[in-house]
């Protein structure tokens, strides 16, 4: 671990990625979000090999990062909401052609240009593929300055182990804050497989086939094959990567189940609900998929209800209702439109279901 | 212990700093600290704000929606944060530029002559550093010696040799309040 | 028996899946010579488009990558900086380049991004099925424009090579046609000229291919070949449009 630094958390992301190795970043400005890339044109230019490239749109970006990343290269782009969607295209094709790359995505409030303030609206694409076609990107939801950090990192190690992009989901808060933040040692996982894939050049004498960095398989059948072969990566994904944190879970009444920024201000409604006598817990979601969809099961058993908190009308809490099975209920509070749930809010919320006996 | 600042003024002022200041120094005290810009369109319009939360236990969220401590640096941030003010929160002001009180008497409102006090030391962009210096008394949440490690570090050798003058500046702002 | 003619290794064995009559082959081959000569195939690296070309990663013997429909250039332009020593070219159609493409391949020649594209225009959509492309001619029949294209209702046709000459970045844009032998050998020749500009470090480089398409144009190849001369050519002037010493 190096010194103690006050970072914002764009600039937090960008250095960590240098860090954990990545020399390529191509992306266009959208608030809130526009420290990532003003940082990495700072530093990748002084950097051997590196670059840093405004691309035209979040279109060329993406499809910039499909060609560094097939030609062997750590890669990452961000973006926020509007423009993550329009990287929706490319995305879908890095995964269909097993590419590694790390995208950021500081979400805004939504639909169309919405907000810049901070959301969490963008569940739903995150999780769910979000492009065209079957598919799931890992995603990461960090809810602090450091954790971002070493989550960034991380990221790039998943992407190359697995051969599929790792969406970083934080919001405008998490982007534009300033935290403490000890930047940690970096090494990469040792058992990271090589890159014998990429296309960097091949003659007939080459010791490897010829690669081709492709998503079209024109046969259904050759097609079925490759889809199932993704979906044993995800499965792979969803026994060894889900991860999250749990508060006070083991005697609690009411779960609070919330994520990123919104999990910060559901554990400070914890702590003053048990001041208060309200036996409250608080299970955070660090992946976004695979859902950690064990410890909410495994809390459904004894808890009395849940409430999910968002800053959106309510997605996450689809995959908090898969998971309680309807064993116990389940409610939502949610603000949305780039206003941020405070502690008062949510303090209310299950003092009324704990009043009702819900 | 927590303490929760909002600091607001017109782009230039420096408040920004004022903040960063607090939450580096108290960072180098051990505790939790977060700072939290607006980054609105308002900062294109010329105003700046952001809010500093230091704790003791981990921070929840950094906004701070009901201020238990403001810092106005001008005019058009006093008004448009008074009804945001916590029932007996501080208030610290810059009646160098504000010719009016807060509208409320449930809270602290303290006027402290930043600009005024920046031109008699000759460093009109002091200003701001006498009003950290007034906070730093009010709230005895860091040292001035903490803040001056803070500054120094943000300064670089670049700007060692305004560190004596911003010194005297925070000592001067601190002198305005009892 | 002595060989007199035989395919460049760059050229896979697969069988080219294009129409009969159909010119990709012979600009496919052409681009194949041009790396068979000037002895890159170890560091070449091909994006393929969407379009009739789709497949092209089939046949190119090169590492190739396949690129979303008109993205080619960005996906170039990635592997390109990542491994600067490489050479990197596009082979892409006249909707893929000219239509969704245009912002890719205007911002990748307005930096001078060092790659080079083959643009192969014929005026239509071939993979779809014959709708009208950005280059099809004013009053040219399409499956979208059935009474002839009606500039009054969807504008004029595209100079791509003119246009992209007017930007500083551009290190050489030629326009060339393979309707004819001598034409065909003409194309040869802007293709390495392409290629070797690349190599030079120059800047990005572009060769449009004027190319027939008797399927969607509901013509013999031979007829094709003519309409692209009498109707094309006029249309799309031939020559160098740019180059930078």
């Amino acid at each position: 671990m190096g010194q103690k630094m006050l970072m914002k958390g764009n600039e937090a992301i960008a250095e960590a990625a240098i860090q954990a190795g990545c020399r390529f970043f191509f992306g266009y400005p959208i608030t809130p979000q526009n420290q990532i890339p003003e940082y990495m044109s700072k530093r990748l230019p002084k950097m051997e090999g590196g670059c840093f490239l405004q691309a035209e749109s979040e279109v060329a970006a993406i499809n910039m990062v499909y060609g560094a990343a097939g030609a062997g290269a750590r890669v990452m782009t961000s973006s926020s909401s509007p423009g993550i969607s329009l990287k929706q295209e490319g995305i879908s094709y890095i995964v269909g052609a097993e590419l590694p790359c790390v995208i950021v995505n500081m979400v805004r409030g939504g639909p169309g240009l919405g907000s810049i303030q901070p959301a969490q609206s963008d569940y739903y694409q995150s999780t769910r593929g979000g492009g065209h076609g079957d598919y799931r990107m890992l995603v990461l939801a960090p809810s602090s300055v450091q954790e971002a950090v070493e989550l960034t990192q991380m990221a790039f190690d998943l992407a190359d182990r697995y051969r599929n992009p790792v969406l970083i989901m934080g919001d405008g808060l998490i982007g534009q804050m300033m935290e403490p933040v000890e930047m940690p040692d970096y090494h990469p996982a040792a058992d990271l497989p090589p890159k014998t894939w990429a296309a960097t050049g091949w003659t007939p004498q080459s010791d490897r086939e010829r690669a081709i960095i492709n998503s079209l398989y024109i046969d259904p059948a050759v097609l079925e094959k490759h889809v199932n072969h993704l979906y044993e990566k995800y499965a792979v994904m969803e026994q060894t990567e889900c991860r999250w944190q749990e508060e006070m879970t083991e005697d609690a009444d009411y779960i609070l189940v919330a994520y990123g920024t919104t999990a910060r201000i559901a554990r400070s409604a914890m702590r003053k609900l048990r001041e208060e006598g309200i036996k409250a817990g608080l299970i955070r979601p660090i992946t976004l998929w695979p859902f950690p969809s064990a410890p909410i099961a495994q809390a459904a058993e004894h808890a009395r209800a849940f409430l999910t908190v968002e800053m959106s009308m309510g997605q996450m809490v689809d995959d908090v209702r898969l998971a309680v099975d309807g064993k116990k209920p389940v409610h939502f509070f949610g603000r949305t439109g780039g206003i941020v749930p405070t502690v008062r809010e949510i303090i209310t919320q299950v003092e009324n279901l704990a009043k009702e006996g819900k | 212990m927590e303490a929760q600042f909002l600091i607001a003024g017109f782009g230039g002022q420096g408040v920004l700093l004022i903040g960063q200041l607090l939450a580096k120094a108290a960072m180098h005290m051990g505790m939790n600290v977060s700072w939290m810009p607006s980054y609105g369109p308002e900062m294109r319009g010329g105003e700046a704000n952001c809010a500093v939360v230091i704790s003791d236990e981990p921070i929840g969220s950094p906004l701070v929606t009901e201020i238990p401590i403001a810092v106005i640096m001008n005019k058009p941030s006093m008004i448009k944060f008074t009804p945001a003010m916590e029932k007996g929160g501080i208030m610290l002001y810059n009646s160098s530029l504000i010719d009016i009180t807060p509208d409320r008497d449930d809270i602290t409102a303290i006027p402290v002559d930043c600009n005024g006090i920046a031109e008699q030391l000759g460093n009109a962009r002091t200003a701001n550093m006498v009003m950290l210096g007034a906070i730093l008394k009010k709230t005895g949440v860091v040292s001035i010696d903490a803040a001056m490690e803070a500054l120094k570090a943000t300064f670089g050798p670049k700007k060692e040799h305004l560190l004596p003058i911003n010194r005297e500046a925070m000592e001067k702002g601190a002198a305005c309040v009892s | 028996m002595a060989v007199i003619y035989e395919k460049t290794g760059i050229l896979t064995d697969t069988p080219l899946h294009y129409c009969p009559g159909c010119t990709h082959g012979i600009i496919h081959r052409l681009v194949a010579e041009a790396i068979d000569e000037l002895g890159i195939q170890g560091k070449t690296i091909g994006i393929a488009p969407v379009g009739c070309a789709v497949f092209a990663y089939n046949y190119f013997n090169t590492d190739m990558m396949e690129a979303a429909h008109g993205r080619a250039p960005a996906v170039a332009t990635g592997c390109k900086r990542v491994n600067p020593d490489n050479i990197v070219f596009t082979y892409q159609g006249d909707g893929d380049l000219a239509s969704i493409g245009a912002a890719e391949i205007t911002h990748a020649a307005t930096r001078g991004e060092n790659i080079t594209v083959i643009f192969v225009n014929n005026a239509i959509y071939g993979m779809t099925g014959g709708q009208m492309a950005p280059t099809t001619l004013p009053g040219q029949v399409t499956t979208t424009s059935p009474y002839g294209r009606d500039p009054a209702l969807c504008g004029y046709p595209i100079r791509v090579s003119e246009m992209l000459a007017t930007l500083d970045g551009p290190a050489y844009i030629a326009r060339c046609s393979v309707h004819d032998v001598k034409h065909i050998m003409d194309a040869k020749k802007c293709i390495k000229k392409a290629f070797e500009t690349q190599i030079a470090k120059k800047g990005f480089s572009m060769v449009e291919v004027l190319s027939s398409c008797p399927t969607n144009w509901g013509m013999t190849p031979r007829e094709a070949l003519n309409w692209l001369e009498a109707n094309m050519i006029p249309q799309y002037p031939l020559g160098v449009k740019k180059e930078v010493e």
